[in-house]
């Protein structure tokens, strides 16, 4: 479904992504682990057409992409961020967040789609014209999910879609992506510095360090500790410390 | 109860419309206004100043422009509120009509060049590279001038008149704006809403236009605001030096200009236009400063 091969961004002098390649088969899940400032956000918006500075070669369901993307290509492709607080326009209702999606692609049937939407993330037909700064953080990360699902993509890229929330939420809503992944047959590339939250949704997972991805591995191999990189093994010890702790 | 029912429309937390949650918004800023005395001091009076001014017709005593040489530079009385000018003419009658020319200006000035600074600063800061480097450097360029030289050397240019007048204010006013746009607008595109509209694919005129410029409203209509009494100002000097409306229509920069020679011996002639500028310029500075509080986003 996904292909990434040796891509490389560069930011001005410092090269943010040093040659990195993966796949993803499709309705899977591949996550990117790393600390910050090791590049897996930036994979992240090159893959989305967010960043068009950009070299190597990506495909997504075999059409190589160029660094500027047409309409066909975001309904296909969507993105999760990370801060809830700030993906959701300020002075825009809930409504207005889910039909712009419609308007641009000219899907016509607006009123049944965003109900319909809303109940798909279990959010209440009451949020509909609420401004996110009357929903709380869970909830507008549902409606950056539903925002992303309103097109009907094949790939759906997280970026840290939990990181800004508290730990009983994060639970929901990584249910609520797994829930969505499997009636939809979605295809899901996620990033976090988690490595319990990428490990609860995706079987493969890459590992990068200073923009170079240093290990692609099994979920499994990552929970029973067959690492053999040692920053798969350090970041991994972190984790299960922070875990005890 | 119809009040409080409405209330309770416009406060509710699960509005049931697109509109309903739009008026309950505006209706939430309103609140906050409300409760600033200054500000509200200052709407009151602006909206006063603009109903007298509407109304000047009817208001009025005298016609403006009727003259009684028998009767120049009288004292306030009873048939004359405010006194005479020089000509003989009722001041009362002349400051409100003259609220019509100057405030009038005013608003012209401010329907031409709000759009225009914001169209400009929009574009610049949202498309960047060369765009922003054209029209940032046109910007540059009028805001180099200083203002009030600027509107002259282009009123002596064309003929001096109202017309050509707010023309030369819009001209010197422009720039501010577009360089206030322009600074929220760059920071607004790099935040992760104006991204996740970019993913729906969606045009740049499309994404400017409905996410970016609404954005920038707030703080562009609070500069709007304050900048009001200095449009006033500019307007009234203009007025002073001969160069914006014309004898004899009634306009307060003017009528100081042509009383300045009585300021000694017959000082409400030259005064009572002066208060009128003086007084319309500072409920638009209170008006401004209210609307700072609430719609500044850099506050809220």
């Amino acid at each position: 479904m996904i292909t990434v091969d040796d891509l490389r961004v560069r930011f001005g002098e410092t090269e943010a992504v040093k040659g990195v390649s993966f796949a993803v088969p499709e309705g899977s899940s591949f996550g990117i682990v790393g600390e910050s400032g090791s590049g897996k956000s930036t994979v992240l918006r090159a893959l989305s057409g967010l960043n068009d500075d950009w070299t190597g070669r990506m495909t997504v369901k075999g059409q190589v992409l160029a660094p500027n993307r047409g309409k066909d290509f975001f309904r296909r492709v969507q993105m999760v961020f990370q801060d809830p607080y700030g993906s959701l326009h300020p002075r825009q209702t809930v409504d207005r967040a889910l039909s712009e999606p419609l308007l641009v692609h000219g899907i016509g049937d607006a009123d049944a789609r965003i109900a319909r939407a809303l109940a798909e993330v279990a959010l209440p037909p009451a949020a509909r014209f609420r401004y996110p700064h009357q929903l709380s953080g869970g909830q507008r990360q549902r409606v950056a999910i539903a925002r992303g699902l309103m097109a009907e993509p094949e790939v759906l890229l997280l970026d840290e879609p939990t990181s800004a929330l508290d730990v009983s939420v994060q639970a929901e809503v990584l249910n609520l992506l797994a829930d969505l992944q499997q009636r939809r047959g979605l295809t899901y590339v996620m990033v976090s510095h988690n490595l319990a939250v990428v490990a609860h949704l995706c079987p493969m997972i890459g590992v990068m360090q200073g923009g170079e991805m240093v290990e692609i591995l099994s979920g499994e191999d990552l929970r029973a500790g067959r690492t053999t990189h040692p920053h798969t093994t350090e970041l991994r010890a972190l984790s299960t410390e922070l875990e005890e702790a | 109860m119809s009040t409080t029912t409405l209330r309770d429309w416009l406060l509710t937390d699960t509005p049931s419309s697109r509109a309903q949650a739009a008026w309950g918004r505006r209706y939430r800023l309103w609140c906050d206004f409300r409760a600033n005395p200054l500000a509200m001091a200052g709407l009151i009076v602006t909206v006063l100043l603009i109903a007298v001014s509407l109304l000047a017709p009817w208001l009025a005593t005298h016609d403006p422009g009727a003259q009684n040489l028998a009767n120049r530079l009288a004292r306030p009385s009873a048939a004359h509120w405010l006194g005479t000018d020089e000509l003989g003419r009722d001041i009362y009658s002349r400051v409100l009509y003259g609220g019509r020319v100057t405030l009038g200006m005013v608003v012209a000035v401010v329907v031409l060049v709000a759009p225009l600074g914001l169209a400009v600063g929009c574009i610049a800061g949202y498309v960047g590279g060369v765009a922003d480097r054209v029209l940032m450097r046109v910007t540059d360029v009028f805001l180099a001038f200083p203002r009030l030289i600027l509107a002259l050397a282009f009123v002596a240019a064309i003929k001096p008149g109202v017309t050509s007048a707010i023309a030369a204010i819009a001209l010197t006013a422009w720039p501010p704006y577009a360089r206030l746009a322009r600074a929220e607008t760059m920071m607004i595109r790099s935040s992760d809403y104006i991204a996740a509209v970019r993913l729906t694919g969606a045009a740049k005129a499309r994404i400017i236009l409905r996410h970016v410029a609404p954005m920038c409203l707030g703080s562009l209509i609070v500069r709007v605001t304050l900048d009001m009494s200095s449009i006033i100002l500019t307007a009234a000097s203009l007025g002073f030096l001969g160069m914006g409306a014309q004898p004899p229509s009634p306009e307060w920069g003017a009528m100081i200009a042509t009383a300045r020679r009585f300021i000694l011996d017959q000082w409400w002639v030259p005064t009572i236009p002066g208060i009128a500028i003086f007084v319309a310029s500072l409920a638009f500075n209170l008006l401004g400063d209210g609307l700072r509080d609430v719609l500044d986003p850099k506050q809220r």
